[in-house]
């Protein structure tokens, strides 16, 4: 109680809380004074500690409070912790001059009853390894929600080819739009650079065995069976599943899927059957122009850097690949945006109240949408080897 | 220092424009210290930008704000963070976090503001969930997990943490039934009884007005129409005035000896 020493009248004066004993007749007052406001909670706070201690166990204690000239929600509990800690059995400790002003807040934290303590994380290795273990199982479900999610997108395919006026062409041109047309520029770009180095390293490196022309053969097999169709799907997941899961997110946040459903329309054919179609369309045609982009970055490069002339480029292409190669990374691209579909909307309905809850599924989606892209590659990979293609 | 000093807020002659139109024009409006205040007017008439004006979420293109006495417009960043540690704002869809639980939302600002040990934050919360009727329970679940009505009293429990001198309610009762906004309103006053609050309440609550509030202001055509206790509403000659607290509602209200004048 260093505060205290400074005397009452003094301690009003600096604008400082005090808390001092002062003995009255049998009993010992504590005198609080000045103001007792969230300013100054951690003075306080230590103020009526070390009053707890002084006093604890005296009895015939009360609290004045006249002195007080400011008073708020975190002095006026202070000063009711302070009550309760000298409130010895079934005696309770009094609060002197309290004026009419605050009584009603006092009498306010009187009714708070003991906080029960926040339960905080720990972070220990068990929990660790639990959540380690939880995640690994979890790969099980998502698995069963994804072939679940297929299975309701194809039931519900289904059912729109029966009744086609209820597919919802608009919506569909309007993603075809989102997921496609402006998804061009970024997608020739990147694509283009790729071409550009994959055809400036393999210049470099078949230099040293005088093998230049060889670098057409890697670039047209590469792009065409396998860089062009990955990159773009990778691309496609980032930018486009990303926000199916996001907006489909945010609907189910505010209810509007629930809505949709109690107005008896399947949020599968509204929602996700013009998503998924927009993916499945948008995809091979954005894996072609990719496709196109890296040859002619990886042309350009050939020209430019190894001196290889568009001619001869062009010739030796010709000779190098074959449709197949054309068909082999063509036919997995709607593969790969269904599985990206997928993914996104599985996670999009799997969206919880909270914005943290948005950002994880959205996370998550492009992550196992990537996951999922690379894992069919490997798949159609061996196929495509089995049956020599 | 400004001439009406019991004036916790002052505002003159603000505009505000989005794109061609002009939503508030030239609007005057003093709050006093210690009142509660109604804030009435026809939907869409501005109410929810004035308020967003005064707290200063809408630039205005004219005119003064004076909140404590600080114009907001000239004041230093420091100024204005003391002033916002000085007003607690209760948002219309309560704007919790929702990824926080109760606890960690009524915490938030005490935490940013005050050094305060995380005992008496504890402490605190239990009082503050307290004060807006909730129990001690609820501080753990998160926003989602809550009903419309304890959403409003908990955003009303983050409002009042650091115990500020004015509150801004937007539609507090608005999404209640009717006992909830009776029960609100009874908490508004209590706790503006209890800790000392000015209130400014944008409501279309006539229950609210007529229990809660000591003034009324109207909106209308981007300015105050009038302002002025109840009684002196109901004297009003003003067509909308007169339809609003003379209506077939506003007489289920209060009552028929209220509206002895309205027939």
């Amino acid at each position: 109680m260093n505060r205290g020493e400074k005397g009452r009248g003094a301690g009003i004066m600096t604008g400082d809380p005090t808390l001092e004993p002062i003995a009255k007749g049998s009993g010992l007052a504590l005198c609080a004074g000045g103001p007792w406001t969230a300013r100054f909670a951690p003075v306080l706070e230590q103020m009526v500690a070390d009053a707890e201690k002084l006093c604890g166990g005296r009895p015939n204690i009360f609290i004045d409070v006249s002195q007080v000239d400011k008073l708020d929600t975190f002095g006026a509990w202070l000063i009711e912790r302070l009550r309760r800690s000298l409130t010895q059995g079934d005696v309770e400790a009094r609060i002197a001059g309290l004026s009419a002003n605050y009584s009603s807040l006092v009498d306010e934290v009187r009714r708070v009853k003991a906080a029960p303590a926040a339960d905080t994380a720990k972070v220990s290795i068990t929990g660790m390894l639990d959540q380690i273990g939880r995640s690994v199982a979890g790969f099980g479900t998502t698995l069963i929600q994804l072939i679940d999610m297929l299975g309701a997108v194809l039931a519900a395919t289904g059912r729109v080819l029966a009744r086609p006026r209820t597919f919802r062409l608009t919506s569909t041109v309007h993603h075809l739009e989102q997921v496609c047309w402006r998804a061009v520029p970024i997608v020739g770009l990147i694509t283009f650079l790729i071409g550009c180095i994959i055809s400036q390293q393999g210049i470099f490196h078949f230099r040293k065995f005088g093998a230049d022309i060889f670098v057409v053969d890697m670039l047209g097999v590469l792009v065409l069976r396998e860089i062009g169709v990955l990159l773009v799907a990778i691309m496609v997941a980032g930018r486009s599943g990303s926000a199916y899961t996001a907006e489909l997110g945010s609907m189910k946040m505010r209810e509007e899927i629930d809505a949709l459903r109690t107005m008896g329309f399947d949020p599968i054919e509204v929602l996700i059957l013009p998503r998924m179609l927009a993916l499945i369309i948008a995809l091979p045609i954005l894996a072609f122009l990719g496709a196109m982009a890296a040859l002619y970055g990886g042309g350009l490069v050939a020209w430019l850097y190894g001196g290889v002339d568009p001619e001869a480029f062009l010739l030796r292409l010709r000779d190098a690949i074959s449709i197949d190669h054309f068909v082999v990374g063509i036919v997995k691209a709607p593969v790969m945006a269904a599985v990206i579909g997928i993914v996104a909307c599985v996670e999009g309905l799997a969206v919880e109240g909270s914005a943290e809850s948005l950002g994880q599924h959205t996370t998550s989606s492009v992550v196992k949408g990537i996951f999922f892209v690379i894992v069919m590659d490997g798949v159609f990979a061996i196929f495509f080897a089995s049956i020599g293609m | 220092m400004p001439e009406t000093s019991d004036a916790i807020i002052r505002v003159r002659d603000i505009a505000v424009q989005f794109g061609a139109t002009r939503v508030l024009d030239g609007l005057d409006l003093d709050v006093k210290r210690g009142e509660i205040l109604g804030f009435v007017g026809p939907s869409g008439a501005g109410k929810s930008v004035l308020t967003r004006t005064i707290i200063g979420l809408v630039p205005k293109v004219a005119g003064r704000i004076e909140v404590f006495g600080i114009d907001l417009d000239s004041a230093s960043a420091r100024e204005r963070r003391g002033v916002e540690r000085r007003w607690g704002i209760l948002f219309q869809q309560g704007a919790l976090f929702s990824s926080l639980t109760v606890r960690q939302n009524i915490q938030f600002p005490v935490r940013e503001y005050l050094n305060v040990s995380q005992r008496l934050l504890d402490e605190i919360t239990v009082a503050k969930l307290g004060m807006v009727g909730l129990r001690p329970e609820v501080a753990d679940r998160f926003p989602s997990e809550l009903s419309g009505g304890m959403i409003k009293r908990v955003a009303l429990a983050r409002a009042l943490a650091l115990d500020p001198e004015l509150v801004f309610l937007d539609e507090p009762t608005s999404g209640l039934d009717p006992i909830g906004a009776g029960d609100f309103d009874e908490l508004v006053r209590t706790l503006q009884r209890t800790l000392g609050l000015t209130v400014f309440m944008v409501t279309h609550d006539l229950d609210s007005l007529y229990t809660a509030c000591d003034r009324i202001a109207v909106l209308g055509n981007g300015k105050i129409i009038a302002a002025g206790s109840m009684a002196d509403m109901q004297a009003s000659q003003h067509p909308w005035l007169r339809a609003y607290f003379h209506g077939k509602r506003a007489r289920a209200v209060m009552g028929g000896s209220a509206v002895v004048g309205g027939s």
